[in-house]
């Protein structure tokens, strides 16, 4: 069972590295802001809920582990707000 | 064999990469944002340290509400260069700060190098002392703030009030009395006004919590303070509040209420517990958290006066 879980655990945590290596070629490659943005969210929402999730099951208690969960609810609050912002900023500067 | 190191190592280089960009950087917006970067990864160092109470205050101070003010000072500079005359600093002027601010860099450089083998350190008579008035606190950093060096800790609130009364001083005569200006332009964005109404109530209960956890775990007033600060200023900015007028009584009344409860019950313990800024060891703790809990409104209240700025004249008056 323990076995099980750590092995849950590397394959989340890898799959949310792994985003946000993605996110941040992404960043660093993309043409224009807002594609770059896309990248960045992408990073931030994925990435971290993966990370997240991999570490619920090494958390000290349930209460613990549903703090990961409000901090990475939080981060998509703040990352897909502060993006439409940017966003809305972006085009504003175009015209 | 321990990654770790190498994660630390890699960390300083980030810093001081940051470091360098931001002093290096192109315009005031890109300066601030590295200072923000930095003072996020300075955050990081200090968990490496295993000092998460500081942690939190960097992150909270060092990455949040001195950005917004940088931000905000930026603003201001920027729609002042077009009034006054641009005076550049002659070539010498510039060397001579450089070397100036190098004998400081080396001065320290070489204290820190040249530092006793152990250190000089306070903390082993802090950690002793905390253990007495503060017992009652399971949080040895709060303890120390508050019962060991707590004439200090009063001073920090002092002088972040002094700080509020210099922002305000500059308005000029005719706003005086006035409310600062609004934060931001005439019509809040729609996801400004949807993250304000979502972050703010979530925001003020951790701000509580942080607080409240301080007495036994990383956290305490001036971490908790700097969150409800944060989330004021928010709302502030998705207009769903305004400035209020800086000679409202509450506002002022907030301001002064951490130092002044600090300080009577500092001159009550000369009394009760036999020194100034004494508590009774029974009631250490209780006292404790209820002179925090002044500190964290007049924290809460100072921060967001500073970012907001001095009265303005408004069209309407």
């Amino acid at each position: 069972m323990i076995t099980l879980l750590n092995c849950f655990s590397i394959a989340a945590i890898s799959a949310g590295a792994f985003f946000f290596f993605t996110g941040t070629v992404g960043l660093l490659r993309f043409p224009d802001p807002l594609t770059r943005l896309h990248a960045l969210t992408k990073a931030d929402n994925l990435g971290l809920g993966l990370v997240a999730l991999g570490l619920m099951p090494r958390a000290e208690s349930t209460l613990s582990a549903f703090k990961l969960i409000v901090i990475w609810l939080l981060v998509l609050l703040s990352s897909a707000s502060t993006a439409q912002l940017i966003g809305r900023a972006l085009r504003r500067g175009r015209k | 064999m321990s990654l770790l190191p190498y994660l630390d190592i890699g960390l300083a280089v980030l810093i001081v990469a940051v470091a360098i960009w931001t002093i290096a950087a192109p315009d005031l917006f890109a300066a601030v944002v590295g200072y923000v970067a930095y003072g996020l990864l300075l955050a990081f160092v200090w968990i490496r340290l295993y000092a998460p109470d500081v942690a939190l205050t960097e992150a909270a101070v060092g990455g949040g509400v001195t950005g917004v003010v940088l931000i905000t000072a930026g603003k201001r500079l920027g729609a002042l260069k077009n009034i006054a005359p641009e005076v550049q600093p002659g070539l010498p002027f510039k060397i001579l700060t450089g070397v100036l601010a190098a004998l400081v860099a080396s001065a320290v450089c070489g204290a820190i190098l040249m530092l006793p083998e152990p250190p000089p350190s306070l903390a082993p008579e802090a950690a002793a002392a905390a253990s007495g008035a503060g017992a009652g606190l399971g949080n040895p950093i709060t303890a120390v703030l508050m019962s060991y060096r707590s004439f200090d800790t009063m001073l920090e609130k002092i002088v972040l009030i002094l700080a509020v009364i210099g922002v305000w001083s500059v308005s000029t005569d005719k706003a005086w009395g006035g409310a600062p200006p609004p934060f931001r332009q005439p019509k809040p964005y729609a996801p400004m006004v949807f993250l304000a109404q979502l972050l703010a109530p979530v925001g003020i209960l951790i701000g509580i919590h942080i607080f409240w956890t301080g007495a036994n775990a990383p956290g305490g007033a001036f971490q908790g303070g700097a969150l409800l600060a944060a989330m004021w200023m928010i709302t502030m900015m998705a207009r769903l509040l305004e400035p209020p007028r800086v000679d409202a009584q509450w506002l002022r009344l907030a301001l002064v209420a951490g130092p002044a409860v600090f300080l009577i019950t500092g001159l009550t313990g000369e009394f009760v517990a036999g020194s100034f800024f004494a508590y009774p060891p029974s009631l250490a703790k209780p006292i404790i958290l209820f002179i925090e809990a002044f500190m964290l409104l007049s924290i809460a209240a100072a921060l967001p006066m500073l970012v907001a700025g001095p009265p303005s004249e408004r069209p309407d008056q």
